[in-house]
């Protein structure tokens, strides 16, 4: 008798194994099992009805459905690639990989600096400065009011509306900017540069070794040894040494009027310029206010609290405060940094050929719709599941540990 | 102090004494929020200078080398000689003056155009109705549903002695506004169902399927369901049935829109204290009585403003449908600046452009501002 006091549900799942399923509309485990049934057979019924039409369509207009067009050559032309690429005789398969690197190029650099301009714009806005917390709070209201495709019309349009080659802008004679794109120096690769990148690893994984050195020392002395000088050392000194031992090489390849146009140095495209600009203007607004909300969310009771018991301002700020913010700011920057994933899908608009644009050049070319459209969804899938793994799982490591 | 005697009874008034000097005034409030340190002063001097310039050379721009008309050739052609020479020294708004008709109304008949201005009017005023709280009631779902008939029926015509238009010939604004506004009326109770869905514990197979759909949907861009729309549907009917472009571009609008807003709403209904549900239980309401009296009219107050924020992203969205095609606001610009004339003048079509969108989108992050504030007072107390 003492199960009818007991609270209903958790005398349901106690009893639930003896209990057995009575047909009837009145219990509430055989109409929900029904009511599933109807939802999940209707949709099978209707994902059903459009397979089949699919089915006979294609049928009717001879396409072959499958990956198998992935083989032949592509015959597009591609202005920028990360990877070889000959439109005689590379395939669809590389083009459309070229597209994966482009969107994941433009959207790497573009995270990095929409952080940098989000934050610096977002600690504008609480600035005492009475003028500067106006500038940036017009700048975000202003630049999230348009929709990004215009801004990037926009962008473009100035970009091509640029003097040609040889009335580029300069920046004394080093770096161009022209209806051509921006023309910057370039660095000669040498194997010393390989080793130095290769000393600056070795001397990041000996500067984390000193410092867990330290924090064993910390333990067991209460005396902390100084991490810095170790570290400076490991991270700046061991890279020039091995940069100088192999010869200190330091070339750069400069842009050069050449004719009608430039040659050397690096080339950043007009398209993927306007695209990085659009993307890093508009998702810097967005970043701004997640940074101006995290900061704000910290209470100053809390830079009292540090001051009181006698740390200075930088373990304050990276031991306190910043651990605090951060909690706040993760969330929404993760969704900021997918959004400006996604939202370079609109390079289509201004013919920067990322993995939308190639899609759609091959589908049109090959009448693969459907698969053209599967390969669009499945990377942005992969690349919006990855990014949240990630940040799900950073988030984690910082988050509140409660009882 | 000692020599001053201390008189019981009678209280003096003291005196309104003036602030010291350099407290209050511009003077005093410009040192403390301009000139307060120098790094502050040096950003305020750098700042002025960097805005006076800009400003005086867009004033120069924008007003005082302005070219507002151009001349006409006997066949109607613009003669944008003057506007040519003016480039880079003075804007050439003419080209607004010639073309605002067609970007704002597209290419719907030039004596019709009373009818989509209408309904743009109509659309603005059914935001206004619905942004103000005295009409949050259940009878505001039938102005919507009225004013929105009578938008397609001004759209449409063929019947009052309208002439019909075909969808064919919708442009402009107009299209914005439907793709926007329709979307987000279909979008809405898909995403409250796609909720309650996603919340739901006795259902396993049903909340799988609605976490797929928000997961999927949300996980791609906005463009790549757009082209699903345009290329892929067509595969999806029977032969011989044949949907518009205008309309596959609302359905992927509102399957794109219903993924989101239902997280907006779960947001709304994770909020809710769970003894409000439980109270209802304990007064024997069924599932749909307790979440349609109880649950949702607490649920839906509390996320009104992130989706007044939802919906000015939506708003901004629809300038993708230029990428499949469709004749939008965007659009229509681009479909201006083919005109040979006026080729080379983009940049003024785009600022207007960006006017328009932005009086949607301020009036909008206004309203949910306030809002906002004005709902969060009630929980502040």
């Amino acid at each position: 008798m003492s199960d009818a006091v007991a609270d209903p549900r958790t005398a349901g799942a106690r009893l639930a194994p003896k209990r057995r399923l009575r047909l009837s509309w009145s219990d509430p485990i055989f109409r929900s099992i029904v009511w599933q049934v109807i939802i999940v057979g209707l949709v099978v019924a209707v994902a059903w009805y459009l397979i089949g039409n699919t089915n006979r369509n294609l049928a009717a207009r001879h396409i072959a459905t499958g990956f198998a067009f992935l083989d032949r050559v592509a015959g597009i032309p591609i202005g920028e690639s990360l990877l070889p690429y000959n439109p005689a005789v590379s395939t669809y398969g590389r083009a459309l990989l070229i597209g994966i690197l482009n969107t994941l190029e433009v959207s790497a650099i573009g995270v990095v600096l929409a952080t940098i301009l989000g934050t610096l714009i977002g600690i504008g806005r609480l600035s005492a400065n009475w003028l500067l917390a106006r500038l940036t709070a017009f700048y975000v209201e202003t630049v999230r009011d348009i929709p990004l495709l215009l801004q990037l019309l926009f962008w473009y349009t100035i970009l091509q509306g640029l003097p040609g080659p040889r009335q580029a802008l300069h920046l004394s004679h080093i770096a161009f900017l022209s209806n051509r794109g921006l023309k910057l120096p370039e660095l000669i690769w040498h194997p010393a540069h390989t080793g130095a990148v290769i000393a600056f690893i070795v001397g990041a994984i000996g500067t984390r070794l000193w410092v867990l050195r330290a924090r064993v020392r910390q333990d067991a002395t209460g005396a902390r040894p100084a991490t810095w000088p170790v570290a400076l050392a490991l991270l700046v000194g061991l890279p020039l040494v091995v940069w100088a031992a192999m010869g200190a090489p330091f070339q750069w390849d400069l842009p050069a009027m050449r004719g009608f146009n430039f040659r050397g140095g690096g080339t950043v495209s007009p398209e993927f310029f306007a695209l990085l600009l659009g993307l890093v203007v508009y998702t810097a607004a967005y970043i701004a206010e997640i940074v101006r909300s995290g900061i704000q969310a910290v209470p100053l009771g809390q830079w009292e609290a540090g001051t009181a018991l006698g740390l200075g301002r930088g373990p304050i700020l990276r031991r306190i405060v910043l651990p605090q913010a951060l909690r706040v700011i993760i969330p929404p920057m993760t969704s900021q940094y997918l959004n400006l994933t996604k939202n370079s899908s609109l390079a289509v608009a201004i013919g920067f050929q990322d993995v939308v644009s190639l899609a759609n050049t091959t589908l049109n070319q090959t009448g693969q719709a459907i698969e053209g459209i599967a390969y669009i969804m499945a990377v942005y899938l992969t690349i919006s599941l990855s990014i949240s793994l990630f940040m799900n799982w950073y988030n984690a490591r910082i988050a509140l540990v409660e009882r | 102090m000692g020599d001053t005697a201390v008189t019981v009874g009678t209280i003096e008034p003291v005196a309104r004494s003036r602030p010291p000097p350099g407290i209050v005034g511009p003077w005093a409030w410009a040192r403390a929020n301009l000139f307060n340190s120098w790094l502050s002063t040096a950003i305020t001097l750098a700042l002025v200078y960097i805005i006076l310039r800009l400003a005086v050379s867009l004033v120069d721009w924008a007003f005082v080398h302005a070219i507002w008309h151009v001349p006409y050739s006997d066949k109607g052609v613009p003669d944008t000689s003057s506007c040519q020479r003016a480039k880079g020294i003075g804007a050439c708004w003419a080209v607004i003056a010639d073309k605002y008709r067609l970007i704002l109304f597209g290419r719907y008949p030039y004596d019709e155009q009373w009818r989509p201005a209408i309904c743009v009017a109509l659309f603005i005023g059914l935001y206004v109705v619905s942004a103000m709280r005295r009409f949050w009631r259940k009878e505001l779902v039938l102005i919507w549903i009225g004013t929105l008939t009578v938008i397609g029926v001004l759209m449409w015509g063929g019947v009052f002695g309208l002439t019909p238009v075909s969808e064919d010939y919708w442009g402009g604004l107009p299209i914005t506004l439907i793709l926007a506004t329709f979307g987000l009326a279909f979008a809405f109770p898909l995403a409250i169902l796609v909720a309650l869905g996603r919340r739901s514990t006795s259902m396993p197979a049903v909340r799988m399927l609605c976490v797929l759909y928000v997961e999927l949907i949300r996980g791609v861009p906005l463009i790549s369901v757009l082209f699903m729309a345009s290329v892929m549907f067509p595969l999806f009917m029977p032969a011989g049935v044949n949907i518009d472009k205008l309309l596959r571009a609302q359905i992927a609008f509102i399957l794109f829109a219903g993924a989101y807003l239902a997280e907006v709403v779960r947001g709304g209904l994770q909020a809710l204290p769970k003894g409000q549900a439980e109270a209802g239980e304990a007064l024997g309401l069924t599932y749909w009585q307790k979440t349609g009296l109880i649950i949702l009219p607490q649920a839906l107050r509390l996320v009104i403003p992130p989706l007044v924020n939802t919906f000015i992203g939506f708003f901004k969205d629809t300038s993708l449908v230029l990428i499949i095609g469709l004749f939008d606001l965007l659009t229509m610009g681009k479909v201006a600046l083919s005109d040979p004339p006026w080729l080379s003048f983009a940049t003024e079509v785009y600022i207007a452009l960006a006017i328009v969108y932005t009086a949607f989108c301020f009036a909008m992050s206004k309203y949910s501002r306030g809002l906002e504030r004005e709902l969060g007072r009630a929980h502040r107390r």
